[in-house]
């Protein structure tokens, strides 16, 4: 990691008395591009809102480039990008004048910063007279992307950019990410995908306003130690309850074609199998395999209960 | 009525015209009873249109759709009692308790005041909420809400149950554990039909379909699928079809 660019330290919020962030600490390097991973309702939002000083912490305290988020709030805001979960922008402008009035309100211009919202803003640019609001999903990131970006940001949020969003998207949304990770922009954004970890230099795996682990993706895979095995079958929903029944089995879920297994003992693959056929009376294929961060975050998940 | 066979989905040229513009073009096929059927595609292909005409909502402009027997165009009223939908959007009433969200809703089938108590009674115990009963709904964890929100779209045991990308934002556990009770529905008979971004879930469909510029460009079992266009994955199938315009 870089110098720290983001210092959170012990950052709290609670409604009355429900807390939806328990202590929230960690750093984030210059020009790093750090993933706030997790599910809906784990305190994702919450913690970006802090962070982009339209919320208040109840405790703790954040600094961005030493700029505290309360105190320094006004200077603050004129340095960080944020593109909000909701699509925010004004639906009955059209595209052209959505962007010249964000690069209006930082007191610049369109021209000046072009070339940093160029290769997102050039694939909308056909459409600059059409109303945001009759735009497609992936066109209206892309607008709100290069609202975000006009006044040349230090730092970009992004809450949920892909959310609802088709796989396509999804992919064009990540190279345009790292494009400007290359521009040495420090980039904290959040997402429900677990794949999209792996996109990531670091991750924070938030659930239920905590977190439960920060590393980069490698690290946290490699940290996986339970014996993990896929297991296909005909038969997939019925193999998948005869699996949790055996005794051997501490979990085992759906993943795409295969279900994910893993076991208390470490055990050959070829005996598990042959375990599997004996007790299901299907035929089955079992193979030991490396996990992926989605076995990991649901481990800890578990861990964590 | 129109019925006598084994599909449950009987959709038939389909295609639906706002002005110029073509949302949903031509489109053909079937689903069987009992199938978990995956209708994928990226946004703004035309599925939300296309689900709307399948559940009464919207009406075509050209061609025909059976949906559990019934004519979407000529019997909406008679589609709509006959399927469960359980939209993109969260649609429970949070300000209202579990038990009286699924009374309301038993109650707008017109399941009978008696047969309503039962149904709370085993529902609630198939989602081992029993201890949830009183609880308003607003305050229920995401996946919770998701979960009941199905249970309830299947209160008055439509053959049919059209999912609207049911898992958005849930947790992998949970999302896992929403996916087993479609696993579950399924085995039983009833027929399901959903939509997702999350790929790993066209896996676990029966068979699926995929729209590009309101056309379904493929439609086969997952495996199929992969084969077919030689990956090893359906988000690669579906990267495939829909960038290659």
């Amino acid at each position: 990691m870089n110098k720290a660019y983001v210092n959170i330290k012990n950052i709290s919020k609670s409604y009355g008395e429900i807390e939806v962030l328990t202590k929230i600490s960690f750093s984030v390097g210059e020009g790093e591009l750090f993933g706030l991973i997790g599910p809906d309702g784990g305190g994702k939002t919450t913690l970006i809102r802090i962070l982009v000083t339209l919320l208040k912490p109840t405790e703790g305290t954040a600094k961005i480039n030493g700029l505290d988020v309360v105190k320094d709030f006004k200077k603050l805001r004129t340095r960080i990008g944020y593109m909000p979960g909701r699509f925010s922008l004004y639906e009955d402008l059209t595209v052209e004048e959505n962007l010249k009035f964000f690069a209006t309100i930082f007191k610049t211009t369109i021209k000046e910063n072009y070339y940093l919202i160029e290769d997102i803003y050039s694939q909308i640019e056909p459409f600059k007279n059409r109303r945001a609001g009759n735009l497609s999903g992936g066109m209206k990131q892309k607008l709100a992307l290069s609202c975000a970006l006009i006044h040349k940001p230090d730092i970009l949020f992004l809450d949920e950019p892909t959310t609802g969003i088709d796989a396509v998207s999804r992919v064009e949304l990540w190279d345009m990410l790292k494009k400007l990770k290359e521009q040495n922009l420090t980039i904290l954004v959040s997402t429900p995908y677990m794949d999209e970890a792996n996109l990531c230099d670091r991750v924070a795996f938030m659930q239920k306003g905590k977190i439960m682990e920060i590393n980069p993706p490698a690290t946290i895979i490699e940290e996986f130690d339970e014996p993990l095995y896929s297991v296909k079958g005909d038969d997939f929903y019925h193999l998948l309850l005869q699996l949790r029944q055996m005794k051997i089995t501490k979990t085992a879920f759906p993943f795409g074609d295969s279900i994910h297994l893993t076991t208390f003992d470490n055990i050959d693959f070829r005996e598990l199998n042959g375990m599997i056929e004996s007790k299901t009376g299907m035929k089955t294929e079992t193979q030991k395999i490396k996990a992926n961060i989605e076995d990991c975050f649901m481990a800890r998940m578990i861990d964590t209960k | 009525m129109e019925r006598g066979n084994n599909y449950i989905v009987e959709v038939d040229n389909l295609t639906k015209k706002f002005g110029d513009f073509v949302a949903v073009d031509n489109i053909s096929f079937k689903v069987k009873k009992g199938e978990i059927f995956g209708f994928l595609g990226a946004n703004g292909a035309g599925k939300t249109t296309a689900m709307k005409m399948l559940t009464g909502l919207l009406s075509p402009s050209a061609g025909k759709a059976l949906v559990a027997g019934w004519n979407v165009e000529k019997n909406p009223e008679k589609v709509k009692l006959n399927i469960g939908y359980m939209s993109q959007k969260f649609s429970l009433y949070d300000d209202m308790r579990v038990n009286e969200n699924i009374r309301l809703y038993a109650g707008i089938y017109k399941i009978s005041g008696k047969e309503i108590k039962t149904k709370i009674n085993i529902l609630l115990e198939e989602l081992k909420m029993q201890d949830l009963r009183k609880k308003l709904v607003g305050d229920l964890p995401l996946g919770w809400k998701q979960k009941l929100a199905f249970a309830i779209a299947m209160v008055h045991d439509p053959p049919v149950v059209f999912l609207d990308e049911p898992t958005s934002g849930v947790d992998p556990i949970t999302r896992r554990q929403f996916w087993e009770m479609i696993y579950k529905a399924s085995s039983g008979g009833t027929t399901i039909f959903v939509t997702t971004h999350y790929l790993d879930e066209a896996e676990y469909c029966t068979r699926a379909s995929i729209m590009v510029d309101g056309q379904i460009k493929a439609l086969d079992t997952p495996e199929n699928l992969k084969k077919s266009f030689e990956v090893d994955n359906m988000q690669e199938v579906f990267l495939k079809l829909a960038r290659g315009k």
